[in-house]
């Protein structure tokens, strides 16, 4: 402070001020909102590996079938209880081999193959689910904050269905109705369509209420109040400038729905009430394999991490996303 | 403060009262027929009067409605005959027969009343269930203290991936995997939690310690999870408040600051969220009381699912969504009480 240089005259300290001052154009180059969401977003370790551990377990769920084509329910009954291809290290006279990596289960499938089929079937009840219950989710939302005659029942609504015992209520309406669906459908089809309408119906309020907030608070900001002086009608509104501006947190919810979403299923296929026996998921990979957990239990562990390392991707990747996407973080 | 208590309670009666509804739909418009399991050679007069004997020839609102004077009416009336005739505490009072010939809600698999089942199984379930949830308290609050206290540091970082992965790690694999730990490899701990067992010397005590364990930390890894996460986030939202730096300014020693002025305050979220966490854990029960095989409510669900004993599914249920009902109220009170800038009125 004390010693700063003193200027030869005030004049021309003004002037020098002043050329400093002017810009010739904008000294960076302009930058959108998702490039600084995604500088944010790779500062996070975790979510970048999570994010990326989800696209190779989708990837590998989509096409690892077509690359690995043994069929996963094929019975080999000559090539039963193969260990997995790594305990050949500590001994050297396991039934292993690389025909077999993961190896093979009583019944003699394989199970890198009854991996990535189950995988398949995880996967796609997450998402789907995962998508249902956002649609119905963000509708609510949107619908009870920005028109005031709905919002005090569609929020009754949802607060009744957040007090229904969901666990409960979902183990109840798989048993109980997987019988006409499956006759309906065909007995894996059937209950795809229940699992998903199930998960999804179950779990929608949390998107609902943190939509609401947001839009009741965007509503009362200027550029809706000025989209609507000039005639833009509720629909226009709703999908030109408020949703866009709810996308992040419903982004964060839905990486939350994903993850409850897989371990529903799971859960559902462990407590026998899913899938039909023959159909592998992980979950129910993993209840057939406790019985025999002594002897095998790398059956117990290879559905098992798998199914916790995809949900623990998810979470990570929620929480990135979380902090990418808010605008009082970012840049700190 | 009580006007809201009163308004809450009243609005909960509805409450209750629309969700027994679903579930009664639910398991009407199942298409399962609790008379599939009788022998074809039966004829089918004599079907017919079996299923007039179970409650099912009449109308569905009159099932509902019976269900419901079953449930809020008769029940009570026989609990109250309970304390004044046989229990400890009120039997000094005159013997009442209020429930005397009246029907109670009967199981379909044991033919028994569905309330004293159901009054067997609680204490396994409670006792799992509650002590899983105080363990993980008692873990996750000094994690969720030290961790924002020290952010970014080593035990932070630690503890926020641990806390992850623990999340993320689904009951039903967790419970296998300490088993094949601690009961096949180590052999230390029991697979089987045994419900029968006895506690009455120190050598028993032990025994029910040790099959404790198992269930109870597989329960109370989520708890821990979920709880330290909401505790580091409120802490963080405290620590940089104006008020602790004139508590520091003031002189106050650096232990005051925290566990008197910053943990108060943080426990305000932190205590609606253990409430609100309650009726999830009795949901995971569920899964976790089959692993272990626990005979507690949650085991009781779902055996009477596979039996198709409708009336046991019915009350199980609606008692699961009681608990809920129950503790979001409690959330919203003790959240009331313990902040004074809420206000509902």
């Amino acid at each position: 402070m004390t010693e700063q240089p003193i200027p030869a005259s005030p004049v021309e300290a003004d002037l020098e001020f002043m050329k400093a001052l002017q810009d010739k154009g904008p000294q960076k180059p302009p930058r959108s909102q998702w490039r600084d969401v995604w500088d944010q977003f790779r500062k996070h370790k975790g979510a970048l590996f999570g994010g990326g551990f989800l696209i190779f377990i989708t990837l590998a769920v989509i096409f690892g079938p077509y690359l690995w084509d043994i069929d996963a329910k094929k019975l080999d009954i000559r090539n039963k209880n193969w260990r997995p291809i790594y305990t050949l290290l500590w001994d050297g006279d396991a039934k292993a081999g690389w025909i077999h990596p993961f190896g093979t289960d009583q019944l003699g499938r394989d199970i890198l193959a009854q991996m990535l089929f189950g995988g398949r079937v995880s996967m796609a009840v997450g998402w789907m689910a995962m998508a249902l219950a956002l649609i119905i989710g963000t509708a609510v939302g949107v619908l009870s904050g920005f028109f005031k005659r709905l919002d005090f029942w569609l929020m009754r609504f949802t607060d009744l269905i957040l007090s229904l015992p969901i666990l409960p209520l979902v183990l109840l309406a798989v048993t109980l109705f997987g019988q006409p669906l499956r006759a309906q459908f065909g007995p894996e089809g059937g209950m795809f369509i229940l699992i998903v309408s199930v998960i999804s119906l179950t779990s929608w309020m949390q998107t609902a209420r943190i939509v609401r907030g947001d839009i009741l608070a965007l509503k009362e900001r200027e550029f809706i109040l000025a989209a609507r002086s000039i005639g833009t009608t509720p629909g226009k509104i709703i999908r030109r400038h408020l949703l866009p501006n709810v996308i992040s947190p419903i982004m964060v919810s839905a990486t939350l729905g994903l993850a409850t979403a897989i371990i529903t299923e799971s859960a559902l296929s462990f407590l026998g009430v899913g899938f039909p026996s023959d159909f592998p998921t992980w979950g129910k990979q993993l209840a057939d394999a406790v019985d025999r957990m002594q002897e095998f239990p790398e059956r117990v562990m290879l559905p098992g991490i798998a199914i916790s390392l995809t949900v623990l991707a998810v979470n990570y990747l929620g929480d990135g996303l979380r902090d990418a996407l808010d605008p009082r973080i970012r840049g700190r | 403060m009580l006007t809201f208590t009163i308004r809450r309670l009243l609005l909960s009666i509805p409450t209750l009262l629309f969700i027994s509804l679903v579930i009664f739909l639910l398991l009407q418009l199942a298409p399962g027929d609790p008379m599939a399991q009788v022998p074809l050679t039966v004829p089918p007069e004599v079907k017919e009067k079996m299923r007039e004997a179970l409650g099912l020839g009449q109308p569905i609102h009159i099932q509902y409605w019976k269900w419901l004077v079953q449930v809020f009416w008769i029940e009570p009336q026989v609990f109250i005959d309970y304390l004044t005739n046989r229990s400890a505490l009120f039997s000094w009072l005159p013997d009442t027969a209020f429930s005397e010939g009246k029907l109670r809600v009967i199981s379909w698999q044991t033919r028994s009343p569905v309330m004293d089942i159901v009054i067997q199984r609680m204490p396994q379930t409670l006792w799992v269930v509650g002590l899983a949830y105080i363990v993980g308290i008692v873990i996750a609050i000094p994690i969720g203290i030290y961790s924002a206290y020290r952010h970014y540091s080593v035990f932070d970082q630690a503890g926020t991936f641990v806390t992850m992965v623990g999340f993320s790690i689904p009951p039903f694999f967790t419970g296998p995997l300490l088993i094949v730990i601690f009961s096949v490899y180590l052999g230390w701990l029991p697979s089987i939690y045994d419900t029968t067992h006895v506690v009455n010397d120190w050598e028993s005590f032990k025994v029910q310690f040790m099959q404790m364990i198992m269930p109870v930390m597989v329960l109370a890894l989520q708890t821990t999870a979920q709880i330290s996460r909401y505790m580091r986030g409120a802490m963080l939202d405290n620590l940089n408040q104006d008020y602790v730096r004139t508590a520091r300014a003031k002189g106050l020693k650096e232990s005051v600051v925290v566990m008197v002025h910053v943990l108060r305050n943080s426990m305000i979220p932190v205590v609606t969220v253990i409430a609100l966490g309650m009726p999830a854990i009795f949901g995971g029960a569920i899964i976790t009381e089959n692993v272990f095989k626990v005979n507690g409510i949650g085991q009781l669900l779902l055996t009477a699912l596979r039996a198709n004993d409708l009336p046991m599914v019915m009350t199980l249920t609606f008692i699961f969504a009681i608990l809920i009902v129950l503790f979001n109220l409690i959330a919203d009170i003790l959240y009331g009480l313990l902040d004074p800038r809420i206000r509902y009125d």
